[in-house]
């Protein structure tokens, strides 16, 4: 909403304040003046013009030579606009003057002929060009005949103007018009609201004699009023007019037309103008459209129509859609002499609902769809009726043709003032509250301690208690409200286990090296479910943005290896990247995806780069593998994972591993394929997806101390040779089942294969310590232990002891 | 004999004074003063001479053994520090060389900002409640005083899966969830999380960002307790010297609604661009529970009030770490993420 202080000085006295002073009172009482536009943009020295001769320029086939008339003194001004010629009166920059946009004029010489100034368009002086008026739109602009040569031609466009720019919140719809913003800017000044007043002579002849209404669909038109206007003659609108509804961003267009927009800016209330004679009928009925029924509307658009939209038709066919725009075939245009005003009341949701169907939002709807106020349906046909005959000539005919079912009663709300004073946590005395009512012109009488306010129907956003406290505290002052805590029962707060863990793991993989990136829940078909540990029926967007993000990922590897992409095309070699967040599994029963927590994490580039001290070390899969250990194990639950090839989509089919939290697969690590690092521009690239919320999920045991050893341990490293395909978890398996109590640790310490050890086969080493908690072990209990853990060895895997 | 006795001192003074290592001063120390050594040889040699003179000689030669073991001595010690100070020299670096870095990670800037609001709300009894990214447009909407067809929902395009399910559009359904589970005791929670608009990514726009929302129900909770929150809260993350205002605005599921300015951090008030002149920046949006929501979710709104309040971790990152696009928080930038390394305190 743009409100012109100019114009909003005509209905309340605010110019004790500066407009800025003006602005921060209004935004601090609660409407937020987003911008103050100065019309006039610190123009100077452009006044109106005289051509008192207009020849081509010899030289130059679009100019023209110009000898205008600037108040009292005749200069030569060459002119390229297609619509100059002599006998204008036209705004003139003269040399020193300053454009908007800082062009500054000159005198200058245009193919030889000199030329003091420029003949400017509106578009030049700082308007925007869809504000033109049509018959200018192209051109420089024309004065009337009227004005006077020298004079100010600032002042004579009204620019000299600051208008606000309010930026309103969806529940002020009253501040939709300027006696809204009137009211509001009395109640915070404690100003008093000039209306309008309305007055006109009537003719003796009656509308109805014109007009007969019949509303059809009185549900969604309660209120519809419509005045005959005779005898007007359509033309431009006078200046003033213009240049107030340019003010308020709406192109003039003729002087019926202008009166309807300026009387929807004054009171709010849309207004459609019909020629009478292109009605045909003398009659008007509103209805529902029929299925497939049709109308051209005045952008000349042919709109298909459904049953449940609001028309307004001669009796025989659509002349306009109700509330949304008008109808082509019964526009007003230059030759029309008899008009019909209609006021109405269309219910918001119909309007909401054509106007969205059909894609057209204006002023009328944006209006409508809030819901306009009751009251201002008559005032503003008559408003519009007065000026049709005082600015088009018209005759206006005696009473309106009306259907009214409309309820028009004030809401009323009894408010006791400890009831506001106990939510706001102040002290404001009754009486207060009763004068900021007053000052907001709500009605209110105080009766038994209690207020009891009926609310104009302008303010249908107040309807609640709640409503009138915001009103109380909003002008009193925000300021006055005091600063305290919720009293009560303390509460001791904090995060849960699970938060809790989940912060432990976060600093853990921090701690470890990798940063936390964030990436974004929607994928593409091709990545939802790339990678996935489970998938399950992918959840679709019904209107995506883009292909790219039209589905819910089930898995976090995908954006992850983006990230990498990203960061390696950009000379980020070394990624160290983890995620936690949501995937999104099939439906459950409440129609709602299940929603779990992963952690993920990608590898790729250097781990250790120490460069002057030639140490160097790309990441493998015992980093990542690593990482995950150490993450288990900052959650006690280290003991129990395990790891086992395993085959995955995308992934090294040698490098690739479940991840097991005692019976269930909680997690996949390895390296990506080697094809897909191809496709992504990667190198060596490790990447790891935990279902962090099982893993939060399951209950560490607690820590209990064990006692620091009184004892020496005993050692002994073994060398074995085994098949190349069995794993190292397997023979620590064995050997912690041979070894059984006394057998404290196995700790594996070489690896070989190649040289001196035959094909298919590869060598370990441990190292197994024996201990007892309770005395020094002897020499021959070692002996009979270790004996034990080689036997076994050699029987279930088939090793041979290396000397 | 004495004269022998002086030459031999003069020999192992000179000796002595040849020596350049520890080691060729112990050879020089074995060879004169050992069992086998000259002056071993003269004092057993003594019983040749004549009775008188035994004990002069006797004196002599011990006078010249003490007066070399203590050249000696003081040899070595020289020695020694010059070995000292030999190895000293040799194991001397370059002290400017770079160290050898601790690679650490960092979170996220904005699990920075959100972390920092929910412990300093911790500290304060709240708790931190989470829900579902995909809600139920009861929970989104309908329960937050946004019914079907309300005007206010024009404010907030969303990603709908089916009619009534939907990517939340803010945290607040988890506000709705909360009181529904609370059966009508008190409560005091804050509520982060990412929520997603139907908006094209911009400088100043992203289809998915974070919100952290709290929210306060309870007898007597009054507005003032929600300002004197904000204050402290403003304090907290933006500096002690800050002050607020309340200016009042619209939310449908609060009323009265408002929104928060803190004075400015970076000029203190006098105007500069990131307070656009004002003097004051845009923070956040609260207000005192609407009664409709408390009523649906089973409060009676005559007995029961609270407050909540919402703010965006993008624009507080964006404001405190001076970010100028919000899809830098979304791109993953190492030469982005790693900026926010450092700890505060
Ligand atoms: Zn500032």
């Amino acid at each position: 909403m743009l409100v012109s202080t100019n114009w909003l000085s005509t209905y309340v006295d605010w110019n004790e304040l500066s407009v800025e002073d003006l602005a921060e009172k209004i935004t601090r009482a609660g409407i937020e003046v987003d911008g103050i536009i100065n019309r006039s943009l610190g123009m100077d020295n452009i006044v109106i013009g005289y051509v008192t001769d207009c020849v081509k320029h010899p030289e130059a086939d679009k100019l023209h030579i110009c000898q205008v008339d600037v108040g009292g003194e005749v200069t030569q001004i060459i002119c390229g606009a297609p619509n100059i010629a002599a006998g204008q009166k036209v705004i003139v920059a003269r040399p020193g003057a300053v454009l908007p946009g800082g062009m500054k004029i000159k005198k200058a010489k245009l193919r030889g002929e000199e030329s003091n100034g420029m003949i400017c368009s509106l578009q030049e002086l700082g308007i925007e060009g869809k504000l033109v008026p049509k018959a200018y739109a192209e051109g420089i602009y024309v004065l009337p005949s009227d004005v006077r040569a020298g004079d100010s031609a600032l002042r004579h466009l009204g620019l000299y103007d600051q208008v606000l720019e309010f930026d309103l919140t969806p529940n002020r719809s009253d501040a939709l018009s300027m006696l809204g913003v009137a009211y509001e800017v009395g109640a915070i000044l404690s100003k008093e609201v000039k209306l309008p007043v309305i007055s006109y002579k009537a003719s003796a002849e009656k509308a109805q004699d014109y007009l007969k209404l019949t509303v059809e669909a009185t549900e969604d038109n309660p209120m519809y009023v419509a005045k005959v206007v005779k005898n007007v003659k359509v033309a431009e609108s006078p200046q003033w007019l213009q240049n107030t509804l340019m003010s308020a961003g709406i192109r003039p267009h003729n002087n019926i037309v202008d009166i309807t927009n300026y009387v929807l800016m004054e009171y709010g209330q849309p207004l459609h103008a019909f020629d009478y004679n292109r009605l045909e009928t003398k009659e008007i009925v509103v209805r529902h459209a029929r299925v497939d029924e049709t109308i051209v509307t005045l952008d000349q658009a042919e709109r298909t129509l459904n049953d449940h939209n609001l028309v307004i038709t001669n009796g025989i066919e659509p002349v306009a859609l109700a509330g949304v725009m008008g109808g082509a075939n019964s526009e007003v245009h230059e030759g029309t002499t008899t008009v019909v005003i209609e006021s109405a009341y269309f219910a918001p949701g119909s309007v909401r609902q054509t106007s969205k169907e059909v894609g057209l939002r204006s002023d009328a709807s944006t209006r409508f769809e809030k819901g306009v106020d009751p009251n201002r349906v008559v005032d503003a046909a008559e408003r519009a009726a007065q000026l049709m005959a005082e600015l088009a000539g018209g005759e206006v005919l005696g009473g309106s043709v009306t259907f009214d079912e409309l309820d028009k009663t004030p809401e009323r709300i009894i408010l006791s003032p400890d009831y506001v004073n106990n939510r706001l946590g102040m002290k404001i005395p009754m009486d207060e509250m009763k004068s900021i009512m007053d000052r907001l012109q709500i009605p209110t009488e105080a009766i038994n301690g209690q207020l009891v306010m009926d609310i104009p129907t302008r303010r249908q956003d107040l309807r609640i208690k709640e409503d009138m406290i915001e009103e109380i505290a909003r002008l009193y002052g925000y300021d006055e409200i005091p600063k305290t805590l919720p009293v009560g029962e303390s509460t001791p707060g904090g995060l849960t286990p699970y938060q809790a863990k989940r912060r432990i793991v976060r600093r853990f993989l921090e701690a470890a090296g990798l940063s936390q990136a964030l990436t974004y829940s929607l994928a593409s078909p091709k990545d939802a479910q790339a990678f996935a540990l489970e998938t399950a029926p992918v959840t679709e967007l019904l209107m995506p943005m883009s292909e790219e993000r039209s589905v819910l990922r089930q898995s976090i590897i995908p954006h992850l290896l983006d990230a990498a992409t990203y960061n390696v095309a950009r000379r980020n070699e070394s990624v160290a990247l983890y995620e936690t967040g949501s995937v999104f599994l099939g439906i459950e029963e409440d129609g709602l995806p299940k929603e779990v927590e992963h952690v993920a994490a990608v590898l790729t580039g250097k781990w250790v780069n120490h460069a002057w001290q030639g140490e160097s070390k790309k990441v493998d899969f015992f980093v990542m593998k690593g990482i995950v250990e150490g993450m288990f194990e900052q959650l006690g639950l280290l003991e129990r994972i395990e790891f086992t090839k395993a085959t995955v989509e995308g992934m090294h089919p040698g490098r690739t591993a479940t991840v097991w939290l005692g019976d269930t697969a909680v997690g996949m690590i390895g390296q990506v394929h080697p094809t897909v690092q191809n496709e992504r521009d990667l190198q060596e690239t490790y990447v790891m997806e935990m279902n962090l919320r099982v893993i939060l999920e399951t209950a560490a045991e607690e820590l209990f101390y064990t006692p620091v050893p009184r004892f020496p341990s005993i050692s002994r490293d073994i060398a074995l040779v085994v098949n190349s395909d069995t794993s190292a978890a397997n023979l620590e398996k064995i050997i912690h089942q041979a070894g059984g109590k006394l057998l404290k640790s196995v700790q594996l310490f070489d690896l070989y294969e190649g040289k001196n050890v035959e094909d298919g086969k590869k060598s370990l080493a441990f190292s197994l310590t024996y201990f007892d908690p309770e005395r020094t072990l002897t020499d021959e209990e070692v002996v009979t232990v270790h004996s034990k853990v080689l036997d076994a060895l050699t029987v279930q895997a088939n090793a041979q002891l290396r000397s | 004999m004495k004269e022998q006795l002086h030459e031999l001192k003069e020999q192992v003074m000179e000796k002595i004074k040849q020596s350049n290592t520890v080691k060729e001063l112990n050879d020089v120390r074995v060879a004169y003063l050992g069992k086998k050594g000259p002056i071993t040889d003269l004092l057993k040699g003594m019983g040749k001479l004549p009775a008188e003179e035994r004990p002069k000689m006797g004196a002599l030669v011990n006078e010249i053994r003490e007066s070399v073991t203590e050249i000696l001595e003081e040899r070595k010690e020289v020695l020694e520090q010059a070995a000292i100070q030999e190895q000293l020299a040799k194991e001397s670096i370059d002290v400017t060389l770079p160290g050898r870095p601790v690679e650490l990670g960092n979170h996220h800037p904005l699990t920075r900002v959100v972390e920092e609001i929910e412990d300093f709300f911790i500290s304060m009894g709240y708790e931190i409640a989470e829900g579902p990214e995909v809600e139920k447009d009861y929970y989104n909407f309908e329960a937050l005083n946004l019914p079907k067809g309300h005007p206010a929902r024009d404010m907030q395009d969303s990603f709908y899966i089916t009619e009534d399910i939907l990517l939340r559009t803010h945290t607040s359904p988890v506000q709705a969830r909360t009181m529904e589970a609370k059966e009508g005791s008190a409560i005091k929670i804050i509520c982060p999380g990412k929520v997603y608009r139907r908006d094209s990514d911009d400088a100043t726009h992203s289809h998915q960002f974070t919100q952290i929302e709290g929210l306060v129900v309870g007898e007597n909770i009054r507005m003032s307790d929600l300002k004197g929150t904000l204050d402290l809260l403003a304090k907290k993350l933006f500096g002690a010297e800050r002050e607020i205002r309340l200016r009042p605005s619209f939310f449908p599921f609060t009323e009265p609604s408002v929104e928060m300015d803190i004075s400015c951090f970076k000029c203190g008030g006098s105007g500069c661009n990131v307070c656009k002149k004002t003097g004051w920046i845009e923070i956040l949006g609260a207000g005192m529970v609407h009664p409709n929501v408390l009523q649906m979710a089973g409060y009676n709104p005559e007995e029961v009030t609270g407050f909540a309040f919402g703010m965006g971790p993008e624009r507080i990152a964006m404001l405190k770490y001076g970010v100028e696009d919000i899809r830098h928080f979304y791109t993953n930038d190492i030469r982005f993420i790693s900026q926010f390394h450092r700890a505060e305190a």
